[in-house]
């Protein structure tokens, strides 16, 4: 029940790199296009974006099979695309139309799809936990062999509902990878200024689960965690804790001015650690891929979020109608 | 190609900003994510970052400048050897691609118009045959009975909560159903009722269908949030593509001498949640067959019980399969001179009321609203059509309580058919206190009913 110090070396297929590298780099961009058109007023109300914790999901989405669920906050983009969600869907969601994936009803911080097993976007602070914890619950009572991919940042870690599930979570030994991505901010609050015990992932050491902390700016690192947590799960050892240290460059919000860090800490997380600029340098000084190829990615990924900003753009607003629809099934 | 860069929105509420300052120059070759600008909101200051690549060919309003509008062009970005003027040239014009602005036209009201109706439409059919052999149950026995016939009939049923597999039910009424079931499908969970109102929602997302029981409806106030936030809204939040199918049932209202913290009513607080259904059965028929269609609905249900009817016995059919719908009222008792309205426990004192009345020659027609979401308000209307009088009877508080709702709704939609104001019998405005005096006179009592009655009959 360690922390485990994750292997810099790994067996890496330039395949896999370059898939990394395609999906954090899609992820990335689609929220700079994001908070583009949230500059231009198409999108509306809290917008959260996902840049610089890319690494993250795509880490993790790559320990995942098909059928295994995931849940996640408001700050779900990313997540979103990770799993295979149709990027035009998201993006017509942001900006509220009939083309997005709750039909404009649900915004950025309420979109699901059941065919991608993406059960949420939820706006609470921390009530994705038991959800995640009760997905994991019906696998397990189904017999499926299945795992839940539960996301929480560090300040919904502080929730006390978190601890309520972990602890069912735990005796009732459910499939789910409780992942804390720890960004260091909660709104304007560092970690440091709302616990005097850093180390989040140890609190579930006190309900027996195992966990470990992992280098989020890292997609291998992450990647091979995700590997561990998810054997660990489908053995029937119960819940697993993924404590990933990252870090979000944009403000918490659109809305946020970020007075509460320096612009400095920002730069060095972005010029030191940036994880898509290490797959990057993976893929060229290994040989596996030359600037133009990573030109003819930059280019094919630039096209696909293009064409969703299209699309959100064109797609109308809902009908009138769609206001007293999906009330009761 | 040269992109124009305009004025952002950096807030849900922002129309216009100061361009407080410059951080790049003409000439300058910027990245993505660079910091072009700082541009002041109302709120605050902000930074403005570059979403293109490129060289700041021309900058258009100088810093400094205030009341700059949200898309007006600030700068033009060009690209490697593309000169300024070739770009202002084919720049493409300013985007006035805005959204509508402003509230989609109001829709209309689903609610009937203020003019006097006809009389409405009212399903009046039997809950079930007549001639149907009946049995003598306690209310307790039809629930149980009727969470272990859906759960013979459906796998994915389970029912979770304090006490209710190995202790048989903090009230009994889970009798029997770890030994037929389970601890599978019969769990006792520790005492943690947010988070396991979040696991069943979670549940029933993932495909089964869960019964919560909460051991009183006052301890799942701690589990409110999941219950609407997470079970009502997810439906509408997902545009349709999955909810949450599943029961919240325990007891609720005053039991006896427990006091404030035990004894609320929560009819009102849940029937105002679109999403959910709302069901507070009097009657040992009526909660199994409702507890029946809870459990078949694929909706959130909110199922109110009441620990002091959980031991009066009534006639229940029996039958092979047994439900009552819900959004059906049941007519408990026909009368002329005024109609009294209740549901749960409530119906005690408003059919205690009825035969009082009866003794002085005031004829009462009795109606049970059975479920509070949706509400059957056509055979109110209806019976008000005939009376011209209303009582509402409820345990629970009077400011904003289900009597008040039916109320307003009579007035809108039945004006020109009352004689009187509409009076609303309702729990007094107070916390329950624990003395046994205070308390008695804390809740609705018959008499209460009874004068109500007159005082809308003029007598
Ligand atoms: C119950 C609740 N309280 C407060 C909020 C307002 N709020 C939204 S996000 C947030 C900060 C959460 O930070 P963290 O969990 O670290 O996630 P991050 O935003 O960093 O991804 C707060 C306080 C909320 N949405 N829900
Ligand atoms: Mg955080």
């Amino acid at each position: 029940m360690a922390a485990r110090k994750s292997t810099q070396k790994s067996n890496v297929s330039a395949e896999d790199l370059t898939k990394f590298y395609r999906e954090m780099l899609l992820i990335r961009r689609f929220e700079e296009k994001a908070g583009q058109l949230y500059g231009m007023g198409l999108i509306g109300g809290f917008c959260h974006l996902y840049i610089g914790q890319e690494a993250v999901v795509v880490g993790l989405e790559a320990a995942c099979e098909e059928g295994d669920k995931r849940v996640t906050s408001y700050r779900d983009h990313g997540h979103m695309l990770a799993c295979g969600m149709d990027p035009d869907g998201v993006m017509a969601e942001l900006t509220g139309r009939e083309g997005g994936y709750s039909k404009g009803k649900g915004g950025s911080m309420h979109m699901f799809s059941k065919e991608k097993h993406f059960y949420g976007g939820h706006g609470i602070v921390g009530a994705q936990v038991p959800l995640g914890a009760g997905l994991a619950f019906a696998d397990k009572y189904q017999g499926n062999g299945r795992v839940t991919f539960t996301y929480f940042g560090d300040g919904a870690a502080n929730q006390g509902q978190v601890y309520e599930t972990y602890n069912m979570a735990q005796l009732w030994e459910l499939p789910v990878v409780f992942v804390i991505e720890n960004n260091q901010y909660a709104m304007g609050t560092s970690v440091q200024r709302s616990t005097k015990s850093p180390a989040i992932w140890k609190r579930g050491e006190a309900y027996g689960i195992a966990g470990e902390e992992v280098d989020g700016m890292n997609v291998l690192a992450v990647k091979e965690a995700g590997d561990r947590a998810v054997a660990h799960c489908r053995a029937g050892k119960g819940p697993y804790i993924l404590e990933v240290k990252t870090y979000r460059y944009r403000g918490h919000s659109m809305s946020d001015p970020a007075k509460y860090r320096t612009r400095e800490e920002v730069q060095k997380m972005r010029e030191e650690r940036d994880p898509i600029e290490q797959v990057r340098e993976m893929l060229l000084t290994g040989g596996h891929a030359t600037e133009e190829d990573l030109k003819a990615i930059d280019k094919e990924i630039k096209d696909i979020v293009n064409k969703s900003a299209d699309f959100a753009k064109a797609s109308p607003e809902p009908a009138l109608e769609e206001l007293w629809t999906d009330i009761y099934a | 190609m040269a992109t124009e860069i305009l004025m952002p929105a950096l807030s849900p509420t922002m129309e216009e900003g100061t361009l407080a300052k410059w951080l790049v120059k003409e000439g300058d070759t910027v990245s993505s994510g660079d910091v072009l600008a700082e541009i002041e909101t109302d709120k605050a200051t902000m930074e403005f970052e570059a979403v293109d690549e490129g060289i700041v060919g021309k900058i258009l309003i100088a810093e400094g400048t205030e009341g700059v509008k949200v898309n007006t062009p600030i700068a033009i970005l060009v690209e490697e050897g593309e000169s300024v003027e070739d770009a202002v040239a084919s720049a493409p014009a300013a985007s006035t691609e805005a959204p509508a602005a402003g509230a989609p036209a109001a829709p209309t009201a689903p609610a009937a118009a203020a003019a006097a109706p006809a009389a409405p439409e009212v399903d009046e059919s039997p809950d079930y045959p007549e001639g149907t052999e009946m049995v003598t149950q306690t209310v307790r026995e039809a629930i149980r009975d009727a969470m272990a016939e859906e759960m013979r009939a459906d796998g994915t049923v389970f029912l979770m909560g304090e006490e209710v597999a190995e202790y048989q039910g903090a009230y009994k009424v889970s009798q029997g159903l770890l030994d037929e079931f389970g601890s599978k499908r019969v769990i006792d969970t520790p005492i943690t009722e947010h988070g396991f109102a979040g696991i069943a929602t979670g549940a029933a997302f993932g495909g089964l269908r869960p019964i919560v029981e909460f051991m009183t409806f006052n301890f799942a106030m701690q589990a409110i949030d999941h219950i609407i936030n997470s079970a009502a809204k997810t439906l509408y939040m997902s545009g349709g593509q999955m909810g949450a199918p599943m029961v919240f049932r325990g007891p609720n209202g005053a039991a006896a001498r427990v006091a404030a913290q035990h004894s609320q009513d929560y009819a009102a607080w849940y029937m105002q949640i679109p999403g959910l259904k709302v069901v507070m059965p009097y009657s040992a028929a009526d909660a199994k067959g409702l507890m029946k269609t809870a459990i078949r609905d694929n909706n959130p249900v909110i199922f109110l019980e009441n620990e002091i009817l959980y031991g009066k016995s009534f006639e229940v059919p029996k039958m092979d399969d047994f439900t009552v719908p819900f959004g059906k009222a049941k007519i408990w008792r026909k009368g002329s001179d005024v109609t009294i309205v209740s549901f749960g426990i409530g119906m005690t004192y408003a059919l205690q009321a009825a035969d009082k009345l009866a003794e002085e020659g005031i004829s009462a027609e009795v109606i049970d609203l059975r479920t509070l979401r949706p509400m059957d308000l056509p055979t109110v209307i209806k019976s008000v059509m005939k009376t011209n009088r209303l009582v509402t009877v409820e345990e629970g508080w009077p400011q904003g309580s289900v009597g008040s709702y039916i109320a307003s709704e009579v007035m809108q939609q039945a004006f020109d058919y009352l004689d009187a104001p509409v009076i609303t019998c309702t729990g007094k405005d107070v916390p329950m206190p624990y003395a046994a005096n205070l308390e008695k006179h804390a809740l609705i009592t018959t008499d209460e009913v009874v004068a109500a009655c007159k005082k809308v009959t003029y007598r």
